[in-house]
């Protein structure tokens, strides 16, 4: 909600912008050099994946979240369905 | 010994041009021999920064194909006879400047001079890269905002690995210039603080040119500031900088134009 009253509580942002860089600065530092990383991640977990089941390469998201100290590499695969052998 | 300096910064239209004529000038308004160098090629502006550009016969590029000797190049202040400009190229070829050529102009300039200030490119492509190269030190112009000081960081970080001291494995020095500064609104919470962008780039501080009218009055006539309006507050921040740029230690002040009602009354005519 937005308002003539916001004029009011307005929220100073400049430490929002200088913790916003701390983090991603912390992280670009690190990757100097290291620009294709999230690609060669991928591209040799898929061959790994793709080694025991068939997997359709528009499936696959990839995500990366950086936060404080660490970053969280996320990979989805979605998995064609597995045929279950009927148990006699 | 002549001192090479690049004034860059990553981001575009941070103020380095303004930075490299307001230096200069101030330099050279202490006695010293100075010559800036516009390595922009294709999008010269310091010609029109320092009121030459309709001076300029020859540039950087015409003396590295030897179709000119650099002193043809040179061109001499009106104001001060210790301050000359090496123009950049206008052509659209930037493939023109090489970086034997960039070498020996800068060898030369080295022998003339007491300063040689390069005035980089934004970005960091070849241009950025070859002004940097051959450096003793670097100005890094950055404004209190994200994207500047994340842009200062990357350049900060190929100070440190592409230019010719790095390879050696020398250290270049390295100095923050905070520009377009306003210390009311910092107070207010509402922009970084010198202390937020000190903390976060860890290079030491030349200088805090503050936000001011001064700047834009300078470059419409094509005078430095520092020459234009010698006790407006960018110019005294300019000229601090310089000082602190040649070894004396100045306290750190933002300068104000800010005047009492006696001094707006009185002040203002006498000055």
């Amino acid at each position: 909600m937005s308002g003539i009253f916001d004029l009011f509580k307005r929220r100073p942002t400049a430490n929002v912008a200088r913790e916003r860089l701390q983090i991603l600065l912390s992280h670009e530092r690190a990757s100097v050099g290291q620009e294709g990383l999230v690609a060669t991640l991928r591209e040799e977990i898929l061959a790994v994946i793709a080694k025991h089941i068939p997997v359709d390469r528009d499936q696959v998201q990839v995500k990366l979240e950086r936060s404080g100290e660490s970053s969280i590499l996320e990979i989805d695969v979605t998995m064609p369905p597995v045929r279950v052998r009927a148990v006699a | 010994m002549a001192k090479v300096v690049v004034v860059t910064s990553g981001k575009g239209g941070v103020g380095k041009t303004t930075s490299t004529a307001a230096l200069g000038a101030a330099l050279a308004q202490n006695g010293e021999r100075v010559v800036v160098v516009d390595f922009d090629v294709g999008l010269r502006n310091l010609d029109l920064i320092m009121g030459a550009e309709r001076r300029v016969v020859f540039d950087m590029i015409n003396v590295i194909q030897g179709d000119a000797k650099l002193t043809q190049a040179l061109i001499r202040d009106k104001r001060l006879e210790n301050l000359m400009l090496l123009p950049a190229s206008q052509t659209r070829d930037k493939d023109a400047l090489t970086s034997e050529g960039v070498a020996k102009v800068i060898a030369e300039l080295r022998e003339k001079f007491d300063w040689v200030l390069c005035d980089s490119p934004a970005g960091i492509e070849r241009g950025a890269s070859l002004a940097m190269h051959h450096a003793d030190i670097a100005i890094v112009v950055t404004n209190p905002e994200v994207s500047s000081v994340r842009d200062s960081d990357r350049i900060i970080g190929m100070l440190d690995s592409k230019t010719e001291r790095a390879e050696r494995g020398e250290r270049i020095e390295k100095h923050l210039l905070l520009t377009r500064y306003d210390p009311v609104r910092a107070e207010r919470g509402d922009m970084l603080k010198v202390e937020d962008v000190l903390d976060i780039l860890s290079i030491p501080l030349l200088g805090i040119i503050p936000e001011s009218q001064e700047v834009l009055r300078a470059s419409n006539v094509g005078s430095p500031v520092t020459l234009n309006a010698p006790i407006s507050a960018p110019a005294r921040a300019y000229l601090d900088a310089v000082r602190r740029l040649r070894g004396e230690t100045v306290d750190m002040t933002v300068p104000s134009d800010k005047v009492g009602l006696v001094a707006r009354l009185f002040g203002r005519r006498a000055a």
